[in-house]
């Protein structure tokens, strides 16, 4: 006769051979590695909280310490590979298995490791698609997670930075899982309670606070004048032509440009109240002068971010905060907002092929797509309309028929990039890297960010290619090289073709925008320094330590 | 003329048909790393003479198709246009040139 709840024996045993090292829930910092050579067992699914922001680093370590003659074969689930001790468990023999989203700090040393046999990659995901996992077939045995504090009953105070941690607890604790938590503090009350203390097993009090990293800052100090030219653009040929009034913009200086512009040139076109006033975005500082003169009005966050907690506290009419003020940020459901609910997503990416494929991997680095595919992607579960969607929908099916002409709209996918990166790195490409990293990770897809089918337009400094209105490969193609500037791919377009594409709006040169070049100057920037953007905010921004150069 | 130790020197010309007259010199840019000055004056030749002077050695076929795109879109002549660069790229080179055009349009 089948034992139907093996894995309600299995946690109460864990569960006895952990309790002589907790008093109620708490469990001292230097019985860290015994708790979890206490809980873990050969072979287990262990979801180590780790995002490209909120980093369980405490535990991390910990479990770098463990025996691995008691506890190997892990297998690794988790949205971040940022840490060294990400990749030291692997190293060390405890773990053998990994299923994971981003690996951006730690990409080269993953690319050796499989190149070594240390470790074996089920997959490679999206954020969402990893979350969605854990429900299906990757749920945690244990997950090691991050807060900012706790009180005696384990209930769970994560801050502004709640981020990754709702997804993991809820995952493993309602499937007889394990949940530990690292805590900044022990406290009496908490401020609100994030994650309720009957999900939560164990608390560790960490002898020091967990790294958050302030990624999405960007000081504008160092944005360029050409990125000031792609942001008119942008705002001129994508913004006000759709209507964009919901939507994401990806990390990096050339979306910092766009924030920075709207309050400007956006200003200028007559466009406030007219786009960017709903945004599934972190709080990114580069957006303060634009809420400053009344552009936005709703911001849903995946994180916070350093510096911005007195800000976001003083606006609460445009952020998500609790009622204690601080910040409520939830990835999975912000990248859920992201893909569904979002009209436009614009972001940069390092290389871009002849089917407008675009893809950040680089060879000898295997460094995944975080939450980049989710949101660049044709939502094709979306059936609710908007201005913006309907009409990109209507280009890119227009003259269609059947299935493919079946009227629906469309989510605006904008690849942003400059002809040449640094160093003069094409950024057009005849074969992106991601087929040779493939190969050699013997991967069964090549790791393309966002699919050259999902790509409505690129934009670069030689203009706009609306790739939704091509009909055919050879347009597209030729499409593609008319922006690529002098690239190899730019300087091989066919020029009647692509003068032919011009002719009918298929390319639009910034002179064909309206765009003129002369704006196009760092004195356009609503803020043009750090200092700038605390000016803004009225004093509530606080930038990092690194950050202040003034 | 003198060239400084390092610097590659370019020379293009391109027959023009839209006589600029006569204008103030157009000076835009600054010369800095990636950056490039540029300075666009009246020249007796009805021509668009182009002379270059970069840092960066071994770019001049991107600097011709460059030329000839900016010459193809404006077909200047009567102009002479000279470029202190120091490693500016293709982008930054185009967008300097139509300030420069945009100045005396």
């Amino acid at each position: 006769m089948r034992n139907w709840s093996s894995s309600a024996d299995s946690r109460r045993e864990r569960l006895s051979r952990a309790a002589p090292l907790a008093l109620h829930k708490q469990v001292p910092a230097a019985q860290t590695v015994a708790l979890l050579e206490a809980v873990l067992q050969p072979g287990d699914r262990v979801c180590l909280e780790g995002n490209n922001q909120k980093q369980a680093d405490f535990l991390a370590h910990a479990l770098t310490q463990v025996d691995p003659r008691r506890v190997h074969d892990l297998h690794m689930v988790q949205s971040v590979l940022a840490l060294p001790e990400h990749l030291d468990v692997f190293e060390n023999g405890i773990a053998s298995r990994l299923d994971f989203s981003f690996s951006g700090p730690q990409a080269a040393r993953l690319a050796q490791l499989v190149s070594a046999g240390r470790l074996r990659i089920g997959a490679i995901h999206t954020y969402l698609e990893l979350f969605a996992r854990y429900f299906v077939d990757l749920t945690p045995r244990v997950a090691l997670i991050a807060a900012q504090a706790a009180d005696a009953d384990g209930n769970l105070f994560t801050g502004p930075n709640t981020e990754d941690t709702p997804a993991i607890v809820e995952a493993a604790a309602f499937s007889r899982g394990i949940v530990i938590a690292q805590v900044n503090e022990i406290v009496d009350t908490l401020p609100r309670i994030d994650v309720p203390g009957g999900w939560v097993d164990f608390v560790v009090l960490a002898p020091t606070h967990n790294l958050i990293e302030p990624l999405f800052t960007r000081d504008p100090a160092k944005i360029s004048e050409i990125q000031v030219l792609m942001a008119m653009m942008a705002i001129k040929g994508i913004y006000a032509e759709y209507g964009v009034q919901r939507l994401n913009h990806g990390i990096g200086f050339d979306t910092a440009a766009i924030e920075l512009l709207l309050p400007t040139y956006g200003e200028s076109l007559g466009l406030k109240g007219r786009v960017g006033a709903h945004w599934a975005l972190n709080p990114h500082p580069a957006l303060i002068p634009a809420i400053e003169a009344g552009w936005v009005e709703s911001i849903h966050s995946f994180g916070s971010e350093l510096g911005m907690e007195d800000y976001i506290r003083a606006r609460s009419d445009v952020f998500f905060t609790g009622s204690d003020g601080a910040l409520r940020s939830n990835r999975a459901f912000c990248q859920a907002a992201g893909h569904y609910a979002c009209d436009l997503f614009i972001g940069s990416t390092l290389q871009i092929d002849l089917a407008g494929n675009s893809s950040t991997a680089t060879l000898g680095r295997i460094a995944g797509f975080g939450g980049a595919p989710n949101m660049g992607a044709d939502s094709r579960g979306r059936r609710h309309g908007s201005e913006a969607w309907l009409k990109a929908g209507r280009q890119a099916r227009d003259g269609m028929t059947g299935a493919r002409g079946t009227p629906r709209g469309q989510k605006l996918v904008v690849q942003m990039v400059e002809t040449f990166r640094e160093h003069m790195q094409p950024a057009f490409v005849d074969r992106l890297d991601a087929w040779t990293l493939a190969e050699q990770a013997q991967m069964p897809l090549p790791p393309i960010m966002v699919y050259g089918e999902d790509v409505t337009h690129i934009l670069t400094e030689e203009g706009i290619a609306s790739l939704l209105l091509c009909r055919t490969d050879e347009e597209r193609e030729q499409a593609v090289r008319g922006v690529a500037g002098y690239t190899e791919v730019g300087l091989g377009r066919d020029r009647r073709a692509v003068e032919n594409l011009r002719d009918r709006g298929v390319i639009q040169r910034p002179e064909d925008l309206g765009v003129d070049p002369r704006l196009a100057t760092r004195n356009l920037l609503a803020a043009r320094s750090m200092r700038d953007l605390v000016d803004a905010s009225g004093g509530l921004y606080a930038p990092p330590a690194r950050f202040r150069n003034w | 003329m003198n060239t400084a130790p390092g610097l590659e020197t370019l020379r293009f010309e391109f027959p023009g048909t839209k006589p600029a007259g006569s204008f103030a010199p157009v000076l835009v840019g600054v010369v800095g790393s990636g950056n490039l000055e540029l300075l666009l004056e009246p020249d007796s030749a009805p021509v668009c003479r182009v002379t270059v002077q970069t840092s960066a050695r071994g770019f001049g076929n991107i600097w011709e198709a460059v030329l000839r795109d900016f010459h193809e879109r404006h077909r200047l002549s009567g102009v002479s246009i000279a470029i202190n660069d120091m490693g500016a790229t293709p982008a930054v080179v185009s967008l300097r040139l139509a300030q420069a055009a945009a100045e005396i349009a």
